[in-house]
């Protein structure tokens, strides 16, 4: 089986973030980068349908050399190769459009099952799986927090409001992950030995399309004052009403 | 003047209240040009009272296959009026259906794509969305520069404008459902027992690791909790790290990796808050923090606060609020 891990990296989730002083991106200074969450049970469902299906797992990440490290680990959880496409970029679309270029190049067309996060914790955009699945014109399936498969098709549950989505679709299919598909897998020694001799191909890709989008500003929200602290419960229930008038 | 394309989402022949919130915001931005709203797979009967919200033209496929969301049908739908109706503006709520269909409608377009927008505005000729960024702690303004737009709004955000008296002119469409066009059709849906999904609620009350072990010496806190999302008519919430200590589902998870939440009252209870917590509920119209540590961050955050144990002020929050408001 073909299985292909899309894989992007993200300031790790409990650090704080300053705005650069271009006003549209982040001060990069002290900022730890780590394999976005949601890609962790993108890449550990691949990895289980590797071990029972056989067959090859590559991650492809849009990103500069800065990703090679991340990269590393997730060779050293049990990835087989990866593909560094260096492309600029603008939005999740060009992302898309990368992405599916390496990825048709490298498998000569489609591969038997892409498998992405539902969402990078930078942009939360959670548009470049659909919108890779679009290109390639297979199935796709969201927010994915169940996965069964006996190779052939695959029944999977999707959260959504209030419950749970089954759907059923037919190989070759992308999934986006959700919390709650599994629990990735912490590297070992003998993986983080082997990863050291895992290739890591580098690959150009130039954009395809004019910008569809432009970040203008990237600003801090606006800082809430600390509020009022009051001594009960029946102020507080008072104030809810009279003031706040929220119940 | 632009036209705008709607996909007003419904369950169960339930139309979406945020769906409401984008038609009210597509009527605002079309400027007298034509508001299209598309409605597929159930609520035919409702649909001519969109006009109410904005609507000018209501497109419904109504057939029997397409009670369930189907991505690819729906992609195929959604492009297709959007063509025929020449719509330059297509507004979707940021919903689990919504969130899936605007990318795939924005590749089939060669559309850009703004997801989860607290802001849409023309300004100088353009379409800017201002959108919260790295799960809160940014907020990004953006222009979208393609000729076709895509823009899902977060729900809650944007108000409901029900004044518009036009009667909308209804379309039922014959289309069937190709095979390959239900190739990812939803076969099932599993509700969880009825329960207000806290994505959705106006109010949320979320409980941390102060509330203790539901399974030891936190049980009483846990019921109490519940008790008090019932009598607010409210759904229960929970910190990170309450749900990876498997106290409550990861459904239920508000913060970066869990849900993002606006509702207009956020009663956090035994929440430190940490920053992945701030990220997932600082949009919340009025927050109310209750913690035994008056030096919490959560505090920070909080229009009201009451240091207290848990123990000791949710049961007389209870008490206070059944005095004033029951949804028993």
């Amino acid at each position: 089986m073909n299985l292909a891990v899309c894989l992007n990296q993200v300031p790790d989730t409990s650090m704080r973030i300053k705005i650069a002083p271009d006003g549209k991106g982040i001060d990069n200074a002290g900022i730890t980068y780590v394999i976005n969450p949601y890609d962790e049970f993108a890449l550990e469902e691949a990895l289980k349908l590797k071990e029972k299906f056989g067959g090859v797992v590559t991650t492809f990440s849009v990103g500069d050399d800065s990703f090679q490290q991340n990269i590393r680990k997730a060779l050293a959880m049990g990835a087989d190769k990866a593909v560094l496409i260096k492309s600029p970029v603008r939005d999740a679309s060009d992302v898309a459009g990368a992405l599916a270029e390496a990825i048709k190049s490298h498998f000569g067309g489609t591969p038997d099952c892409i498998l992405l996060g539902k969402e990078s914790t930078d942009f939360n955009d959670a548009q470049v799986g659909p919108m890779l699945a679009e290109i390639f014109d297979i199935p796709c399936v969201t927010v994915v927090v169940g996965l069964e498969t006996d190779g052939a098709t695959a029944k999977l549950e999707r959260e959504i409001e209030g419950g749970k989505e089954i759907v059923e679709v037919k190989f070759p299919f992308a999934l986006t992950a959700q919390k709650g598909l599994n629990v990735p897998r912490v590297p070992n020694m003998k993986g983080i030995m082997a990863a050291k001799s895992k290739p890591i191909e580098i690959k150009d890709v130039p954009l395809a399309s004019a910008s569809k989008t432009a970040l203008l500003a990237l600003d801090k929200p606006p800082q809430k004052q600390a509020g009022k602290i009051v001594s009960s419960a029946a102020e507080l229930v008072k104030l809810l009403r009279s003031e706040a008038k929220v119940v | 003047m632009s036209n705008v394309l709607v996909f007003v989402e419904q369950r169960g022949g339930q139309i979406k209240r945020a769906s409401l919130e984008a038609l009210s915001k597509g009527a605002e931005l079309a400027q007298g040009g034509a508001v299209v709203a598309v409605l597929i797979g159930g609520a035919k009967e409702l649909a001519s009272g969109l006009g109410k919200f904005g609507a000018t033209k209501v497109v419904v496929f109504d057939h029997s296959q397409l009670a369930n969301y189907a991505p690819t049908a729906f992609a195929k739908l959604v492009t297709k009026v959007a063509k025929e109706e020449s719509a330059k503006i297509i507004l979707l709520a940021a919903t689990a259906m919504g969130k899936d269909l605007a990318p795939r409608v924005g590749a089939r377009l060669g559309a850009g794509v703004v997801s989860d927008a607290i802001s849409v505005k023309e300004e100088n000729g353009k379409l800017v969305a201002m959108r919260y960024a790295y799960s809160g702690k940014a907020i990004a303004t953006i222009a979208l520069e393609s000729d076709v737009k895509v823009v899902t709004i977060r729900p809650n955000f944007f108000p409901v404008n029900d004044g518009h008296s036009d009667a909308a002119e209804v379309v039922v469409s014959d289309y069937n459902p190709e095979t390959t066009d239900l190739r990812d059709i939803v076969k099932e849906i599993v509700a969880s027992a009825g329960k207000l999904d806290v994505a959705e609620a106006d109010i949320v009350v979320s409980g941390g690791r102060g509330l203790k072990d539901p399974n030891g010496e936190g049980k009483q806190n846990w019921e109490n909790l519940e008790r008090l999302a019932q009598v607010l008519g409210g759904a229960v919430g929970a910190s990170r790290a309450v749900v990876d200590a498997h106290w409550r589902p990861h459904s239920e998870q508000v913060g970066q990796t869990g849900k993002v939440v606006s509702p207009k009252l956020y009663i956090a209870c035994g929440i430190s808050g940490a920053v992945q917590h701030l990220a997932g509920m600082a949009s919340s119209k009025v927050i109310v923090a209750i913690n035994k540590d008056k030096d919490a961050p959560i505090f920070q955050v909080a229009d009201y606060g009451i240091v207290g144990t848990v123990e000791e002020v949710l049961p007389q929050l209870i008490e206070e609020f059944k005095k004033v408001v029951s949804h028993n």
